[in-house]
Parts: C-alpha cells; sequence; structure tokens
C-alpha cells in the first residue's frame, strides 16, 4: 500500500473530502487555500482562492458541480467546482467548523463556532444545483445550541434528521425540517469534545470520534450505540470504509501536549479496525504531526489522510485488504 | 552578593545562652494554679509511725532530688486512724518537666532491699484509677476461641502452577494470574489500595501497602489485614529474608504524643527506624538514622551522603540484623530481643559497607552454626585498603586480603554463599584513570583461596552472579567522550569456570565481550542459566538480550574447555523500559516503563525465558508490576532431579492441556465473533427494511454508490491552448 504524497498545502490540513465517484480529493488548509486533486495520480488539478483565514471545513455536492468551504473568515463560501468561479459567500459573526451537502444535495448546512456575542448554531441553506442560478442569502433553517456547542454536524438518510456532535462529547438529533431537538445521548466522555461525525453509504448510522480515545459508531434513528473502538491516542476523525467492514481511525498527541513529540511518542498512525468485531487490524505510519481528518474513497478502493503536517497521503488498498476476512465472515460468505 | 538570611555570618548572630534572662524570667513566669502536672504520687513505701514521717520523707526526697527539686513542705504523706503513713506520698515538684523526670527515672526501682516504688503523676492516678473506672473484681481475660485462618500460601495450590503478579496503575492495585499471552486473570483489584507503592514479603507470603499512617500487609485468599504496622510519613520498607522481622524507615523523626502516645512508647520518640515483629505486629527496637559523611560541598560544609538502603541487614536465617556506623563500626543485633550481639558494636576503623553471606555459611570442615559478614576499608594512612571475612556469633575474622589504590569496592555475594567477589575499582597512580579488579573469594574451599580477574580495561558499572551457579556477567563502560551528551558505549563481558577434574570448580574464564552496546542492566533469571541484558532508564535505546549460557547446540572450539555454551536467544525492544523482572520459577520476563519515571508508553511487556513476545499491555498511569515471589521448593534434591529427568514424560501431559484450553479460548472468540456479526447483520436487515418503508412513504432516496464492476472510467484529456508563437530559428 504505497501511499502518494500530496503536497501543496503550506499549513495544517483540516479536512479532505473524496467526490462521490471517488475520482478527485478535496483538501483543505489553514492556508486558506482549497484544493483540488486526482485520486488516481495525485496530481493537483486546480485551487480555489478567496478565503481570508484559515479554512475549517469543506464539501462537495453529490454531483460534483458545487462546492462548499467554511473558515475563520466568518464565511461560507459556495464554488462552481469546474471552473473555480465564487458563486455566493454567506457571512457571519463566527467561523464556520463544518459544512455538509444533504444526501440529495439540495440542502447545506454549516456549523458556527460559538463566539462573545454569537451563540453556537446549525444553519441550513437551500441549494439551487446550477451554477447559473442566484443562491438564496436567507436561511432555511437555523438550530441555535444553546447547551454545549457543536462541533461537527451532518444530515442522515434522506436529510430527516440533523446529527450534531458537541463539545461535551454528547450526540443530538434534530428535526431537519423544523430544527425541533429531539434527542441527546453522551456518547463520549464528558468534557472531551467530539472531533468528527462521518456516515455510512446510506446514512443510517455513523461514526464519532473523540479526544476522550475512543471512536463509536451510532444508530442515526435512535442514537443506539453500537460499536466502541478503543485506541491510546486522541483521536480527531473516524471514517467507515464501504465494501470491507472497516472503521478507519487518525488521531495522535497534539504538540502542545506533549515535551517531546517524536513521532513515536505521538501515535501518528491511522488505525483500521473491524467495524463489527471492535478488533484492530492494523496501523499506517507516515505522517508525522497528528492526523487531522481521514475520508475514505465511497468505492471503498482507497482512503486519505490530511495531517497537522501539511501533507495528504493517499492510500490505495491492495489485494490482501479486500482478501482480509475473519474465519466467521469467511464461513459466513460461503453459505 | 547581598546579604541574606542564608549568608548572614554565624558570628553576627549572638548566642542567646550567653545573655542573662533570669531576672525577667521570674517577673513574667505564669503560675498555673491549676498545673497538677507537678504532683506525683509514690506508692510502695514503707508503713511508718508518724514519728517516723519526717525521716522517711527525707530519705525518699534524697533519692528523688536527683533530679528535681521536691522539698518537704510539698511532700505529703497521710495517716490513717492508727497514726501509721499509707504507704505512698503526694510529691510536689517545681515544674512538670521534673515530675516526668522523676516518673521516668524512678518508676518501678527499688527504694531499698524489701521496697519497690511505684511513681505516676497525680492527674494520671486521677485519669485512670478513679472509682468506677477500674472493675473491683478480677475478670479472666476472654480467650477467644481458635479461629480457623486462611492459608497464607493458598496460591501455591494452583492447579496450573500458574504465578501471580501484582500490578498498580492509576489508583488501583490489582493481583492478578499470568495467563501467558492471553489478558491476565484478576484475583482482586481494589482502588486506593496503597498510598505510595505496593511490595511483596521475600517469600510471597504477604503484599505491603504503604500509607501516611503506616504499612499494612494483605494476604489470604480474601486479601484480609494481616497486620498493621503503625510508622507515621513511613517511607520505606524491608523484610527479613524469612518474613519474620519488617523494617520501617521515616525521614521524619517519630513524634509520640506523651499524653497520647497511641501504639507507640515514648521509646520509639525522635527515631527513624522500627524493627517489627511481623507475628505479633509488635515493634520490638527502634532507631534513629545514622548520616554517612559525604564528601564537603563547595563551601567546605558537611554533607550528608545519600540515604543507604537497607541500612540494617539481615544474616540469612533472621537470626541477627546489623547496621554500619559508617567508617567506625558494625552493630550486630540478636533476634528477636534486639540486644546487641555481646553488648558492643564491633569496631572496623574505616569501614565503608558490609554485606551478610544470603544463605547460611558451608564452610570446608566448619562443622558449627555460623553466619557470615565481609566488608571492607580504605586505606588508612600508610595501611592498604582490606576486605575482611567475619564469621558470627564468634567475631572471628577468618580472611582479609589487602588492596592497594582503591577508589571504590563493591561486594557481591553468589545466591548460595559460595563465592563472593569484590569489584575493586582501582586508580593508576596518577589518579587518572580507573580500572576494575575483581577479586573472587572461594568460600567453601579450604582457606578461602582468592581468585584474581584483572583483565578488564574500563569500569564495571554492573556485575552479577549467576543465581544458584558459578558464572557471572558484567557490563563496562568506556570513558566518557568529552562534549557529547550520549552515554559511553558499553561492553558485556561473560565469564564461567574452566572444567575441572571431579567436583572442583576452575578457575574464572572470559567467554566473550560484546562490544558497542548500550547495555546497563543484567536480569538473572532466578533459576540461572539464562539472562537477559538490557538497556533501561534510556531514551535513545531500549533493547533486551536474551542469553542462553548452556546453549544446547554445537560448542564453538575455543570454547570446549569452558563450563558454558553462550548463545544469544533474541533481541527484543521495549521503548521507555524502566524496569525487568522475571517471575519466580524462572519462566517468564516482564518488562515494565513506569510513570514513576517517564510519562511516555507506560504499560509492561510480557516475554517467555527465550525473548519471545507473549503480549503487551499499555496501560494509563502504570506505575508498578512486581511478581510474586514462591518460597523454597519442599521438594528433595531427588525429587527434583527425577522430575527433570523426565519432563519429556510431563510435556505428553501438559502440551496437550495447553492446546486444549488454547482451542477452548479460540474457540469462544469465534463464538463470540460469530455473535457480534448475526447480530449486526440482523441489525442492518431491520434498518434496511426501515428505511425501504420511509422511501416507499416519500422519503428521498440516495443511491450508494458501490463499484459492481460496471462502472467504467472515462478519462477525457482537454488540451487548452493558451499561446502559440512561432519563431524562425535560424
Amino acid at each position: 500500500m504505497r501511499p502518494i504524497l500530496l503536497s501543496g498545502h503550506e499549513r495544517a490540513l483540516t479536512q479532505v473530502k473524496y467526490t462521490r465517484d471517488g475520482d478527485i480529493i478535496f483538501s483543505v488548509s489553514k492556508d486558506h487555500i482549497v484544493c483540488a486533486w486526482y485520486s488516481a495520480n495525485g496530481e493537483r488539478l486546480g485551487t480555489y482562492h478567496g478565503h481570508q483565514g484559515a479554512l475549517w471545513t469543506v464539501d462537495i455536492d453529490p454531483t460534483t458541480t458545487l462546492l462548499a468551504s467554511g473558515g475563520a473568515d466568518n464565511t461560507i463560501r459556495l464554488w462552481d467546482v469546474k471552473t473555480g468561479k465564487l458563486l455566493k459567500t454567506w457571512d457571519f459573526g463566527s467561523s464556520i467548523k463544518r459544512v455538509e451537502f444533504s444526501p440529495d444535495g439540495t440542502q447545506l448546512l454549516g456549523v458556527t463556532e460559538k463566539r462573545v456575542g454569537h451563540v453556537s448554531s446549525i444553519v441550513v441553506y437551500d441549494i439551487k444545483q446550477d451554477v447559473e442560478a442566484e443562491q438564496s442569502s436567507e436561511h432555511a433553517l437555523r438550530i441555535v445550541v444553546d447547551e454545549s456547542k457543536a462541533t461537527v454536524a451532518g444530515f442522515s438518510y434522506g436529510a430527516k434528521y440533523i446529527i450534531a456532535g458537541h463539545e461535551d462529547g454528547s450526540v443530538s438529533q434534530f428535526d431537519a425540517k423544523t430544527g425541533e431537538l429531539l434527542d441527546t445521548f453522551q456518547a463520549h466522555e464528558p468534557d472531551f469534545s467530539v472531533t468528527d461525525l462521518q456516515w455510512s453509504p446510506d446514512r443510517t448510522y455513523f461514526i464519532t470520534a473523540s479526544k476522550d480515545k475512543t471512536a463509536k459508531l451510532i444508530s442515526a434513528s435512535d442514537l443506539a450505540l453500537l460499536k466502541t473502538y478503543v485506541t491510546d491516542t486522541p483521536l480527531n476523525s473516524a471514517a467507515l470504509t464501504p465494501v470491507k467492514d472497516f472503521v478507519i481511525l487518525g488521531g495522535g498527541q497534539a504538540a502542545m501536549d506533549v515535551t517531546t513529540t517524536s513521532a513515536r511518542q505521538g501515535k501518528f498512525e491511522a488505525r483500521i479496525f473491524h467495524k463489527i468485531f471492535e478488533e484492530e487490524i492494523g496501523r499506517v505510519r507516515g505522517h508525522f504531526g497528528p492526523l487531522n481528518y481521514v475520508a475514505v474513497s465511497p468505492d471503498g478502493k482507497s482512503y486519505c489522510s490530511g495531517g497537522e503536517d501539511g501533507y495528504v497521503r493517499v492510500h490505495h488498498f491492495d489485494r490482501p485488504y479486500f482478501d482480509f476476512l475473519f474465519e466467521v465472515e469467511r464461513e459466513r460468505a460461503n453459505i | 552578593m547581598a546579604p541574606s538570611y542564608d549568608n548572614l555570618q554565624d558570628e553576627e548572630l549572638i548566642d542567646e545562652d550567653d545573655i542573662d534572662f533570669t531576672d525577667l524570667r521570674e517577673q513574667y513566669e505564669v503560675r498555673l494554679e491549676e498545673g497538677l502536672d507537678t504532683f506525683v504520687v509514690v506508692d510502695g513505701l514503707p508503713k511508718v509511725p508518724a514519728d517516723s514521717r519526717v525521716k522517711l520523707t527525707k530519705f525518699l526526697l534524697r533519692k528523688l532530688n536527683a533530679v528535681g527539686t521536691a522539698t518537704e513542705e510539698g511532700t505529703f504523706m497521710p495517716l490513717d486512724d492508727s497514726n501509721t503513713t499509707l504507704g505512698f506520698a503526694f510529691v510536689e515538684f517545681s515544674s512538670p518537666k521534673e515530675a516526668v523526670a522523676a516518673i521516668k527515672a524512678f518508676n518501678g526501682t527499688p527504694l531499698d532491699k524489701k521496697h519497690t516504688i511505684a511513681i505516676n503523676k497525680l492527674t494520671d492516678i486521677d485519669r485512670y484509677g478513679r472509682e468506677g473506672r477500674v472493675e473491683e473484681e478480677y475478670v479472666p481475660p476472654t480467650i477467644e476461641d481458635f479461629q480457623e485462618r486462611e492459608h497464607l500460601r493458598w496460591w501455591l495450590s494452583d492447579p496450573d502452577a500458574r504465578d501471580q503478579f501484582v500490578m498498580f496503575r492509576g489508583d488501583n492495585v490489582g493481583v492478578f494470574w499470568n495467563e501467558k499471552d492471553d489478558p491476565p486473570e484478576v484475583i482482586v483489584d481494589r482502588p486506593n489500595w496503597t498510598e505510595m507503592f505496593v511490595q511483596w514479603s521475600p517469600l510471597g507470603t504477604y503484599l505491603t501497602s504503604i500509607h501516611q499512617q503506616g504499612v499494612q500487609i494483605w494476604a489470604g485468599k480474601s486479601w484480609t489485614r494481616q497486620r498493621r504496622f503503625a510508622h507515621p510519613f513511613v517511607n520505606l520498607i524491608d523484610f527479613s529474608p524469612n518474613e519474620n522481622y519488617l523494617v520501617t524507615w521515616s525521614h521524619r523523626p517519630i513524634a509520640v504524643d506523651e499524653n497520647n502516645p497511641g501504639p507507640m512508647s515514648m521509646e520509639e520518640d525522635g527515631k527513624n527506624y522500627i524493627i517489627w515483629d511481623v507475628e505479633t505486629g509488635k515493634p520490638l527496637r527502634s532507631f534513629v538514622t545514622l548520616d554517612i559523611p559525604g564528601p564537603p560541598d563547595e563551601n567546605g560544609e558537611p554533607t550528608k551522603k545519600k540515604l543507604q538502603w537497607p541500612a540494617f541487614k539481615w544474616s540469612a536465617d533472621d537470626k541477627y540484623v546489623a547496621r554500619m556506623t559508617f567508617g567506625q563500626s558494625i552493630s550486630v543485633y540478636e533476634t528477636p530481643r534486639m540486644n546487641m550481639l555481646d553488648k558492643a558494636s564491633i569496631k572496623i576503623e574505616g569501614v565503608q559497607d558490609f554485606e551478610w553471606a544470603p544463605a547460611t555459611a558451608k564452610r570446608e570442615s566448619i562443622k558449627t552454626y555460623e553466619q557470615l559478614l565481609c566488608y571492607w576499608t580504605p586505606e588508612l594512612g600508610s595501611n592498604p585498603a582490606k576486605v575482611g571475612l567475619m564469621t558470627l556469633p564468634s567475631k572471628e575474622i577468618v580472611r582479609t586480603r589487602n588492596l592497594f589504590n582503591v577508589s571504590d569496592a563493591k561486594l557481591h555475594w553468589q545466591s548460595q554463599g559460595q563465592y563472593l567477589c569484590v569489584k575493586v575499582d582501582r586508580h593508576s597512580k596518577s589518579k587518572k584513570s580507573l580500572a576494575t579488579n575483581l577479586e573472587i573469594f572461594r568460600i567453601q574451599e579450604k582457606g578461602v583461596p582468592v581468585e584474581v580477574v584483572d583483565s578488564l580495561k574500563d569500569t564495571v558499572i554492573n556485575f552479577a552472579w549467576e543465581p544458584k551457579g558459578d558464572r557471572f556477567v558484567l557490563i563496562t563502560a568506556g570513558e566518557i567522550p568529552q562534549s557529547a551528551a550520549v552515554p559511553p558505549k558499553t561492553s558485556v563481558v561473560f565469564f564461567c569456570p574452566e572444567k575441572a577434574k571431579g567436583n572442583a570448580v576452575g578457575n574464572f574464564k572470559h567467554i566473550r565481550t560484546i562490544e558497542k552496546k548500550n547495555s546497563n542492566a543484567i536480569y538473572w533469571s532466578p533459576r540461572g542459566r539464562f539472562v537477559v541484558i538490557a538497556t533501561v532508564h534510556s531514551q535513545q535505546s531500549f533493547e533486551l538480550d536474551f542469553w542462553d549460557m548452556d546453549f544446547e547446540g554445537e560448542k564453538d572450539e575455543k570454547d570446549k574447555d569452558l563450563t558454558a555454551n553462550l548463545q544469544l536467544m533474541n533481541t527484543a525492544e521495549h521503548y521507555g523500559i524502566t524496569d525487568a523482572e522475571w517471575d519466580p520459577t524462572g519462566r517468564f520476563v516482564a518488562t515494565s516503563a513506569s510513570i514513576w519515571k517517564h510519562t511516555a508508553e507506560n504499560g509492561y511487556h510480557l516475554y517467555d525465558f527465550k525473548g519471545t513476545a507473549l503480549r503487551e499491555e499499555p496501560l494509563e498511569r502504570f506505575k508498578q508490576f512486581a511478581w510474586r515471589p514462591r518460597p523454597p521448593t519442599l521438594l528433595t534434591k531427588e525429587e527434583q532431579k527425577h522430575i527433570r529427568r523426565n519432563l519429556r514424560e510431563y510435556s505428553k501431559i501438559f502440551d496437550p492441556q495447553d492446546l486444549l484450553r488454547k482451542n477452548k479460548a479460540s474457540r469462544a472468540i469465534i463464538e463470540q465473533r460469530r455473535r457480534l456479526l448475526d447480530e449486526w447483520l440482523a441489525w442492518r436487515e431491520q434498518v434496511e427494511e426501515e428505511l425501504h418503508d420511509e422511501v416507499a412513504a416519500g422519503l428521498p432516496d440516495i443511491a450508494e454508490v458501490v463499484d459492481d464492476g460496471k462502472n467504467e472510467v472515462i478519462e477525457e484529456i482537454v488540451e487548452e491552448i493558451i499561446d502559440e508563437t512561432e519563431e524562425i530559428i535560424a
């Protein structure tokens, strides 16, 4: 599994995303720039300039026509993927921690940071999937999060719920139409922030990562805890792999938390666990800073990680990865 | 330098003792009228007629005034109806201090041949002797029914002969069965079981926990508390080899409250050490710390060397315990009375260190009971440095050896007391370079011959005998390279005796030197033969080498006269290793990285004797790992030999058992996985059904992108011509 090193960013990566077809990877970093790369060979295909601050988040709509990005310049921006043209800018009073399109691409949500004078909120816009169309400046829905601030959020299957992860380790479920809070669940240790939330392909369940060194698999409809993956390092990201029943976790000791951070002590490795058996299967080394985000291609053939070290590493899975089965799985497959 | 409190000249301070305060004191002294502390009651006096009362009073006061001032006016002897004294007197001293001194000095001492007096404080008589406080009639103490105690060695009867270990991590102390490569089985796990650390007693019977109030020992299957040893602010403990006695030490002198002594008596006041009887839980005797003078600091002030631990060293059979007064003498105490042997310490001028033989000595042609101890003294004036071997209880010196140019010496006994190796660091005449000699005393041979190994060029930083054997390993370090932050490279050197005729042990010969290592620690298997050479407490290197001294393969031609066949079996690495310990049977080695030393990757690793990694367990806030020791085997030599000879037979029984267990365990895991897979698939089926229903009811659907092999990759090459220029080249 020889990785492709994508070096183009000048500062730490914050999020990486595949398109629905898995052919292009979009990455955002604290250097204010969005980059697009071919996943197959790591060639850079373009950049999106315009943001005035560190970028925290990026998402692509399912048809790969629109690109949304958000960051510390308190804006969400919408871009034409093909031309790199800025289509729309939404301004806020605080930075944007997360953007995500709804499964059908007709809605976009953004998570705003809590700051003096500004509450943490989740805003939803209706999106016209047309690069020529004028996008609405008014939000379709705004959920004020007055308990512990939201750190991550996303749409469930059919955009039925919005699920948010919070700073206090809890996960909450909102009605995506009305914004009504339906349920909350203390998924992680209190005082340990939820750092990531990623979906299964059909968006019926999701995985959360937390600084409490665990990742959890949770059902979207009833917030039932399905699985727990325990590691020995604070986690920044967790992704589910299609095709294989695995999860990939990334994290590592933040440099500020250790006195002498050698790559060894920092535990800057991607860890692969079996999704159903909760057992660690393998680790992938390479980064020399914490992994800030891991993303898996929707076709399940590769994954990439964005690190604090400023690199994106793309790994195409080998044959043994696909062949690996636990005995009981093989037994089941042969029935 | 600006004057500060710390560097004030002593001369400038006025000695308070030189000023006469008596006039002021008299003027301002507060007299406590209600203070009855100056009164004592003297019991046990003869009963005399009233007219002899003055004579008796005078006689008594003559005695009492040795420690205080009591006057005739302050003495009252009540009379009964027949005008004779009642045999007791009230005496007032001029201060409570004197009263206490009088009690200390004269309570229970004879007044004359017939009378023994008892002196008590008036307040005490009032407190303890008042009506109702003492039962009028004698009630015999109830003897409690015999209660069956738990077997304290229960863990030895494990059918699989597994070993136990204790682990201290976070705030929890847990004891576990070692399960080799499987997770250990919890026996007991208690939060806050200890405040500082835990320690096994030498034979494994007790687990010791250390608290601010003192020490507690725990044993038996239910891990109940067996004894408590109340020594406030205890820092260190040490058991005698046979677990009969316990030494506790605190850097703070014990302060016993005179009025509320608790379990201590005034004896313990101001002391640092207490020696306890483990069986009764009672203190036997207490001592103060004797500081070892170190070299003077840059201001010429005397310094104290680091505490030597243990300061009280036990003979192999618990019969004697000895302590050295640095540079002067060794005091040997006899248990259980803790009286000094022959009422005097043994004067040894300049004594630097001493060690008891770790096993009761068996010297050639000596039939009587003896314990051996060795000591060394440095060069004193024109006298050479000396190593001495003394036998006790006779205090005879049975062997001495003179040594020259000695900078330092270390005494290393072999575990059965057969050999004593004195590691002598010798400086050259110019005192510039150091080299190490080994002086090996053959204790069991006639006349205790000494063999010298002087082939070592470097200083030896570590030395260890093979337990129950006659081979040894040492580590030498070269000169420290200047301007380098890294410690010098080390060499590991192996020695063994030459082959000799009959039962004799040949001369010690060098086997091999492994150079350019970083190793600094030697861990012999408790059964001998195998040894682990490790690098501990180092950030840069952390390897473990597992050596076999009796490799069963081919032997090198040049080694044919040696009683060893050295072979490196395996090398392992444990990042951040701070400690390594063999289990008492010599089957496993546990290495640990404790948070007491650093915070990186705390936890432990487990290896088998040949260096195969069995399991590793990273643990948050991991502190301590300790195998439970085992008492010596009860099998006779013949029985042990029989077992060793028939090992193959035993393997036939144990191998299938191990296999069965493995299969059973893996079957359980497979069962568990099967269950998890079934549950997951059932849940997915249900969720998919629900999703299908909801989509049917109008929820927008999203198609999964799954590569079904039909996806095609279309590669479009778009060529944009940005600019075109034509140039004609000549």
